[in-house]
């Protein structure tokens, strides 16, 4: 009997055995490699390690046309072809890059080449030579784009050059950022690590001056656009006008901690002479710091910085900015699947404000003592993330003006992409920092084939 | 087992050939590791094969209209606990260097994982052309790796605490593995059975099944080359039975143990990629 029991139980464990293996799926061949014969399919023969000369770009084409009539530009905001050119020679002591841009900008009045403003038919983006001489250091020198801190298109104590006409009429979002002449020096230790950056000859953004985008002149009081560009005076002396910038940084256990310095100018024109009737670009000097790092279910980011206005340090001179303090705190999540949330928080607070308001010319429009700006970023890819659809809105409830940003790209294949977008500024007086562009609002749309060794 | 084996001596007659035949089953039951050592065994060799590793990677994904798209990139491994030699021990951090050649618009962008099994990543993205290091968010980690049907988790790996593990057979080649989801809100799949080759431990095909319990995702190890001594998957596949797209990954110059230093993952290397590594 005890027998028989065993053997029946044997004969149902044999029987049941088949039948949970099909229950769990089916058992899949062995792979080439772990026994089954070495497939004979064909395949694509391996390229060889990558070429000594690198090279790839872009061709696009663009255009946009402003949603508001604006009586100081030209309805057509945007209509330009571009072939961006990039070859590189990589190596891991010596690299050497260059990125040109051979551009056909039916909307500039001048054909001019200018490599400083990036006018004309030619933009160089990169021109530089990396050295590592030793495991310590590395070494770039030449045109170079430079970005570092933390903030999401808002920008504290990085202080190289901006380019705020393309950002502004709907140029690819790598614009924004316009190259840098300078040599950059990085020293690497296992607990901090110092990036040295100097600029011989002052780098300005490129700038709003009225070619592109009209704006409030403050001089004036009025809005100005093309017919009347804005008269700069920039400080271009080689070695006597130059800027230097570090960072001191750390990276401690996925904590970004960094501390910064910069030695230059406004940016931006800042001041105004009222002898020569132009704008100028006053002296600047900045501290800061920033973290980043992991917060819950995101990444959070805070950022200081104390803008010192060294041609205006009491506060008193109305034609130079006064001092600043800035600060921006962020936090991004991706809140649903493909889907990221973006919220920042951003304050600048004129130092002296009592005297800017005492030496105030009669009649000219006071900025508020606190700016504050509220930003949200909205990101969702779709469609195995060839569509990518963003949001980006400035707002600020000081100024009560803000700016949207929308756009959205599709990528077609491996080579073709169409992207358009949407840049709306808006707000209640023209002379507010968003609003002063309201008539430059604009919708924009291109297509793109880019190209590259495969 | 033990039982029903020493029982097989009992029975004859015509149920012989069947009993020869549990018999020997019973002997590879017998020398059938635990759920644990199988999991851990899978993990390591999966993802941990020697201290550290280089490959270039192809993808391949294939739409549903026979469509085509290509990624290539170069991915460099390091493991934090290269002494780790008990797999009982609990995996330890990893890092991975991904640098992308192709397509064009991301060329040069590099993705630098930190990778804490148990906890969430940190993940950074570089970004050439603004000189740009970006921060990603990484709570969900079952998005698609550079829009394949691979995910971040496929390529660095589930947690294996994430679900309960369960030995559903052992055949003359695999071990089958199911696994159920610890909390399945946060996973799009309601199981996977994994075959694991019982000689090399390695997955060569895993199977989910959605919410409703229906087949729709599938990998499939589709060759397997043996490098420095330890087995590799060379070319994998990955089938989105849903949208009736597949991906396959072919990896190439694979070396193991290179003695890659630290310092490449770090900022550094973002904006200056190790070239010659990455060949």
């Amino acid at each position: 009997m005890k027998r028989f029991t065993a053997c029946g139980i044997l004969l149902l464990l044999v029987v049941l055995y088949p039948l949970s293996a099909s229950l769990a799926g089916e058992a899949p061949p062995l792979p080439s490699g772990l026994g089954a014969e070495v497939s004979t399919t064909a395949y694509e023969t391996i390229a060889p390690a990558g070429p000594e000369i690198d090279v790839s770009g872009f061709w696009e084409a663009r255009a946009g046309t402003r949603t508001r009539n604006d009586p100081y530009e030209r309805q057509t905001s945007l209509l330009e072809s571009r072939l961006q050119l990039s070859v590189e020679r990589p190596g891991d002591t010596v690299n050497m890059k260059l990125t040109g841009d051979i551009l056909y900008d039916e909307v500039a009045d001048s054909h001019h080449v200018d490599l400083e403003t990036g006018e004309g038919f030619l933009d160089l983006r990169e021109v530089w030579v990396f050295y590592r001489p030793t495991d310590m250091a590395d070494i770039k020198a030449g045109r170079q784009v430079l970005t570092w801190g933390t903030g999401d298109l808002l920008f504290i104590n990085d202080l190289f050059p901006k380019d705020f006409r393309s950002f502004f009429i709907g140029r690819d979002e790598e614009y924004l950022k316009a190259p840098s002449d300078a040599v950059k020096l990085s020293l690497f230790s296992d607990a901090l690590s110092l990036d040295l950056v100097y600029t011989p000859r002052f780098d300005a953004d490129r700038y709003i001056d009225g070619s592109r985008i009209s704006f409030y002149n403050p001089a004036t009081g009025t809005i100005t656009g093309r017919d009347d560009t804005l008269n700069t005076r920039v400080p271009d002396d080689w070695f006597h006008d130059d800027e230097v910038a570090a960072r001191l940084y750390t990276n401690w256990n996925g904590y970004e901690l960094a501390a910064y310095g910069y030695k230059g100018f406004w940016k931006s024109p800042r001041g105004f002479d009222p002898g020569s009737g132009q704008a100028t670009f006053p002296e600047l000097d900045v501290l800061g710091m920033s973290g980043r790092g992991t917060l819950g279910p995101g990444i959070g980011n805070i950022e200081l910085g104390y803008y010192h206005s060294g041609d205006d340090s009491s506060g008193r001179d109305p034609y130079i900015i006064n001092s600043e303090l800035r600060f921006l705190a962020g936090y991004e999540q991706e809140i649903v699947r493909e889907t990221t949330l973006g919220l920042q928080y951003y304050l600048e607070r004129m130092q002296h404000y009592d005297r800017y308001r005492d030496n105030l010319p009669a009649g000219s429009p006071a900025r508020d003592h606190n700016r504050h700006i509220v930003t949200v970023r909205l990101t969702w890819l779709a469609l195995q993330q060839d569509l990518r659809l963003s949001v980006f809105n400035y707002y600020s409830p000081s100024d009560e003006d803000g700016y949207l940003r929308a756009g959205a790209s599709y990528r077609l294949d491996d080579n073709w992409a169409l992207s358009g977008g949407l840049n709306l500024f808006y707000g209640d007086e023209r002379h507010t920092f968003f609003d002063q562009f309201e008539k430059d609002s604009n919708v924009y749309a291109a297509i793109r084939y880019g190209f590259g060794s495969y | 087992m033990n039982i029903s084996s020493r029982a097989g001596h009992h029975c004859s007659g015509i149920i012989f050939l069947l009993v020869l035949q549990f018999s020997i089953s019973c002997r590879l039951y017998a020398a059938t590791p635990s759920v644990e050592e199988i999991i851990r065994k899978t993990e390591q060799t999966a993802y941990y094969l020697g201290k550290d590793g280089s490959a270039r990677v192809t993808v391949k994904i294939t739409d549903s209209q026979g469509r085509e798209r290509k990624r290539r990139f170069s991915i460099l491994r390091l493991d934090e606990r290269p002494d780790r030699q008990n797999h009982a021990d609990p995996p330890g951090d990893q890092k991975y260097y991904v640098h992308i050649n192709y397509p064009s618009d991301l060329k040069n962008t590099v993705l630098l994982v930190w990778k804490h099994p148990g906890a969430d990543d940190d993940r950074w993205l570089y970004l050439p052309a603004l000189d740009l290091t970006k921060r990603i968010a990484a709570s969900d980690k079952r998005t698609s790796f550079l829009g394949s049907d691979f995910l971040y988790e496929d390529i660095s790996g589930r947690d294996l605490n994430a679900d309960t593990h369960q030995l559903v057979d052992t055949t003359s080649d695999y071990y089958v593995l199911k696994n159920i989801p610890r909390q399945p809100d946060t996973v799009e799949f309601s199981e996977y059975t994994m075959w694991i080759h019982r000689k090399t431990f390695l997955p060569v095909k895993v199977e989910y099944l959605d919410k409703q319990e229906k087949k729709y995702r599938v990998y499939t190890a589709l060759e397997v080359e043996t490098i420095q001594g330890y087995p590799t998957v060379t070319r994998s596949r990955m089938q989105d039975l849903a949208l009736k797209q597949e991906t396959t990954m072919e990896f190439t110059h694979i070396k193991y143990d290179r003695e890659l230093p630290e310092d490449i993952f770090t900022e550094r290397y973002l904006r200056n990629p190790p070239h010659d590594l990455l060949r």
